[in-house]
């Protein structure tokens, strides 16, 4: 769905943004600031936020690893790439950074660990 | 008995720069971190979302990988440290009595750096009526269930109050496909962050209900829901206004409090207000040669600025085990919060390190166009205009050598808002 508004999360000032259609262009209101005004267009047009989640871990130290996408994916694909992670198991040991999915559903954004976990029984080093 | 010139105790972000701090200090290097959790990193473990890092290291982490960098370092470095290690006493002697599966361990710290964090209120904080089922958790709690051990802690969920924790965890509770009915706030805003309330709540779509309140609790294994209700503007139930929301887990996010039972043992003077010990520029507490820094002192919403502050304890704690002298009685000098002005750390100003440092303080109340003075005998030396100003926020203001030069060290220093 089309949001016609927006709240701005660069500053404190939150200033509510507003979008609407002019003939085949949009007009924008209610910004501060250039930056904001930017921020806004991308948050109409094509919000993107960074996924966080867990995934299992076979035979580690912990059963599950934190991870991330490296890069923001469109929001509307969050739950999708969810879905697909909890179906992964990995195998430990994983290391920080090391890519778990890559390109994940095609948006660029490989979904990396954000966390170290050895194998069962072994200590940090 | 073993011995160490600085021991930390608890091995969160603050522990872990504390101690990395005084290592570099130090020409022995015997340092020791103590941990009661299995792993070095703290409550940033379970803090797996991003936003971390942004002003310590200019790009923005989650909490795993932030902590990563720093038991990086200790490891690299060979730092002492224990896990899975609880400290059980402290005493104003700088002993301390640690306990782990090997049994009892005392040792002796010419220094000790006080890191435990803080704790979370439940809902016996608030005051919650009903009954006492499964499916209650405070928000950390649920968060360490989840993204450490993987519990699926229940299906629809309520949330008790809108700070950041709150927040996150109702998108948290989202993405596993736990379906969250609301978030209930007491008061008439959020104490959380708004990129918080817009990428947590608005994002998923889920209410933020402020000004209602939590009534009761039902259900008699497991919640089975609970009734909100609207208040006024003295917080009090507003009659007729009761509601009941079917749920099987509720969540309460409802404040943190310093970790303090050991601070308390080692007799070390709190503050009514920090929850936390009183210290001085140096990080030193009432107790000489105990320090203390991170979430312990006051709560932090930013770990960067929790890292800062533990760099500065630790290279105080490390100068204590070889110059005690220099933190005898009598060399301060107290900074007080005045008007509009909740709480400010340190509190006091030590006359032997009359070095630049940075005045972190919380407001009592929401205020536009204000402005915070520091004073000293009855002249403004700082004057800061903010545009705006929240009880949610941490603020700082930095004493510089140029303000230290000014200042009448038979006098206060005091900070306070004017024009309110
Ligand atoms: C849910 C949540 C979300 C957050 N989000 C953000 C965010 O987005 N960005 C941000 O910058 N900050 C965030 N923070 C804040 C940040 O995580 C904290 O400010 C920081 O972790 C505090 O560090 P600390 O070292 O003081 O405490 P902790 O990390 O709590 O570490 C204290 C350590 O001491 C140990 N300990 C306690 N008692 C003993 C004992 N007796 N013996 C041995 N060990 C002991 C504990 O096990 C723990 O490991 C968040 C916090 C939470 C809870
Ligand atoms: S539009 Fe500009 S002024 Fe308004 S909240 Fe965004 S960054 Fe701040």
């Amino acid at each position: 769905m089309q949001k016609s508004k927006v709240t701005c999360i660069l500053c404190p000032r939150g200033c509510t943004i507003k979008k609407k259609a002019q003939g085949d262009t949009f007009e924008f209101a209610g910004f501060g600031c250039k930056r904001g005004l930017e921020w806004a267009k991308e948050e109409f047009i094509n919000p993107k936020r960074i996924l966080t989640t867990t995934v299992h871990v076979k035979n580690g130290e912990i059963d599950f690893v934190p991870v991330r996408t490296n890069l923001p994916i469109p929001k509307e694909k969050i739950f999708e790439a969810i879905s697909i992670l909890k179906g992964i198991e990995v195998l430990a040991p994983v290391e920080i950074g090391s890519v778990i999915v890559k390109n994940i559903l095609d948006t660029g954004a490989d979904v990396i660990a954000t966390r170290r976990v050895g194998k069962k029984d072994s200590s940090y080093d | 008995m073993e011995k160490y010139k600085v021991v930390v105790i608890g091995g969160g972000p603050a522990g872990l720069a504390a101690a990395l701090e005084s290592f570099k200090s130090l020409d022995d290097k015997k340092v020791l971190i103590i941990e009661r959790d299995k792993f070095l990193g703290g409550i940033l473990n379970q803090c797996i979302h991003p936003g971390f890092g942004l002003h310590y290291f200019k790009e923005e982490l989650t909490g795993p990988e932030y902590a990563h960098r720093f038991v990086e370092q200790v490891v690299e470095n060979r730092i002492e440290y224990l896990t899975e290690t609880h400290v059980i006493d402290i005493t104003p002697e700088k002993e301390i009595v640690a306990v782990n599966k090997k049994g009892l361990k005392r040792i002796k710290a010419d220094s000790i750096v006080l890191a435990m964090g803080c704790r979370e209120r439940t809902r016996g904080a608030i005051i919650t009526p009903g009954t006492r089922p499964a499916g209650i958790f405070t928000a950390g709690q649920a968060q360490r269930f989840i993204n450490i051990e993987g519990y699926r802690i229940g299906k629809k969920a309520v949330i008790v109050g809108s700070g950041d924790i709150g927040l996150i965890m109702a998108r948290r509770l989202t993405l596993e496909g736990i379906e969250v009915k609301a978030v209930v706030e007491i008061m008439p805003y959020s104490t959380g962050l708004r990129r918080n309330i817009v990428q947590c709540l608005d994002d998923f779509g889920i209410p933020l209900l402020l000004s209602h309140k939590l009534v009761k609790i039902h259900g008699k294994y497991r919640v089975e829901g609970v009734t909100i209700a609207k208040v006024d503007s003295q917080l009090q139930e507003i009659p007729s206004t009761e509601r009941f929301i079917e749920c099987d887990t509720v969540l309460f996010s409802v404040g943190l409090i310093p970790e303090n039972e050991l601070s308390k043992k080692a007799g070390v003077v709190l503050d009514m207000r920090t929850g936390g010990p009183v210290v001085d520029n140096t990080f030193s507490t009432s107790q000489k040669g105990i320090f203390a820094c991170g979430n312990v002192l006051h709560v932090h919403d930013l770990v960067d600025n929790v890292t800062l502050e533990a760099q500065t304890a630790g290279r105080y704690a490390a100068i204590y085990s070889q110059h005690p002298e220099l933190f005898e009685n009598n060399i301060h000098i107290n900074i007080m919060a005045k008007e509009g002005i909740r709480y400010v750390v340190p509190q006091k100003l030590n006359k032997n390190f009359v070095q630049p440092f940075v005045l972190r303080f919380r407001v009592d109340n929401f205020y536009k166009d204000a402005i915070v003075t520091i004073s000293n005998a009855g002249k403004i030396l700082i004057e800061i205009k903010k545009s705006i100003l929240t009880p949610g926020e941490m603020e700082s203001i930095e004493i510089s050598q140029k303000i230290l030069s000014q200042l009448d060290f038979s006098n206060d220093i005091v900070i306070r808002l004017q024009n309110i």
